[in-house]
């Protein structure tokens, strides 16, 4: 906890983040091409054909947008708990991004569906919850922006974005509820039902999804932090 | 080339998936980037001496 103190610390945040933006973003880059190259490249599914390869960019899509919500409610648990501001930064941070990725995996979700299902939307468990990630997110980013204060807004938020958290394990439970989506087939006991030629570019455009995420997340960290500086600078210029 | 386009008679889901992903990552990247640059900017302005 002492090293997560040390870093919360905005110049710290802000030296160490500088050093690290360069790597960050060439590891995002380059996996990035090389999951779209490979599942690109990737032969058509004895079943479904050439539509298999929108699964690497629905399913890295869908999962980031879970997994920024993860890193926004632990944002937000770390802002409550402990008052600290930069926790807030990094939660508000998270919003916009978030709802980018819910938005990608709703549209390839749907262009997936409608050659594969007979349908661009069925109001079923998965597709529900996830909608309402994206709601979730909506409200979030509304949320900060109607109170003026900004440390009321950041409660109140930190307060959403903590109670949304139950809906990850809805996402994640919702394909055993009669549902059209198929069921988890990579992080299952027993290991990965799906073949190695599919996996591979997966896992790359998942990592490639989930490193520009966190890539974007630290510019926009920084940016939040600078102009709460230039409005401190101004507040001291007119006082 | 047509073969390209049609992907197997699915070219009409695939292609635009992968144009709304190029182009709502590609704005994510380029909004984020440009009030970056811009708070930089700003700050800079105000701080100089």
């Amino acid at each position: 906890m002492a090293s997560l103190f040390a870093l919360a610390n905005p110049k710290r945040f802000m030296d160490l983040s500088a050093a690290l933006l360069p790597w960050l973003a060439a590891a995002a880059a380059l996996c990035l091409a090389a999951g779209l190259i490979l599942g690109f490249l990737a032969p058509p599914d004895y079943q479904q054909g050439d539509t298999v390869k929108l699964m690497f960019l629905h399913v890295p899509a869908a999962w980031t947008a879970m997994m920024a919500y993860g890193v926004l409610a632990a944002a937000s648990f770390v802002g409550l708990v402990w008052r600290h501001p930069l926790a807030d930064v990094a939660a508000k941070s998270a919003a916009p991004l978030g709802a980018v990725f819910t938005v990608l995996g709703l549209v390839t979700g749907s262009l997936w569906g409608r050659p594969m299902w007979g349908a661009w939307w069925v109001w079923d468990a998965r597709l529900t919850s996830f909608l309402l990630l994206l709601f979730l997110y909506l409200g979030y980013i509304a949320l900060w922006n109607a109170i003026e204060d900004e440390l009321r807004a950041a409660r109140a938020a930190a307060i959403l974005g903590l109670v949304g958290a139950v809906l990850l394990p809805i996402i994640e439970y919702s394909v055993n509820w009669q549902t059209l989506h198929q069921g988890e087939s990579i992080f299952r006991a027993g290991g990965p039902t799906i073949a190695g030629v599919f996996l591979w570019p997966l896992g790359f455009s998942a990592l490639g999804y989930s490193l520009l995420f966190f890539t974007l997340w630290t510019v926009r960290i920084r940016t939040e932090i600078l102009e709460r500086r230039l409005r401190a600078v101004l507040l001291m210029g007119a006082a | 080339m047509s073969g390209l386009l049609e992907m197997g008679g699915y070219g009409a889901f695939i292609w635009p998936a992968y144009g709304v992903t190029a182009l709502l990552l590609g704005a994510a990247v380029v909004l984020t980037w440009r009030a970056y640059a811009r708070a930089r900017a700003r700050l800079a302005a105000l701080e100089k001496p």
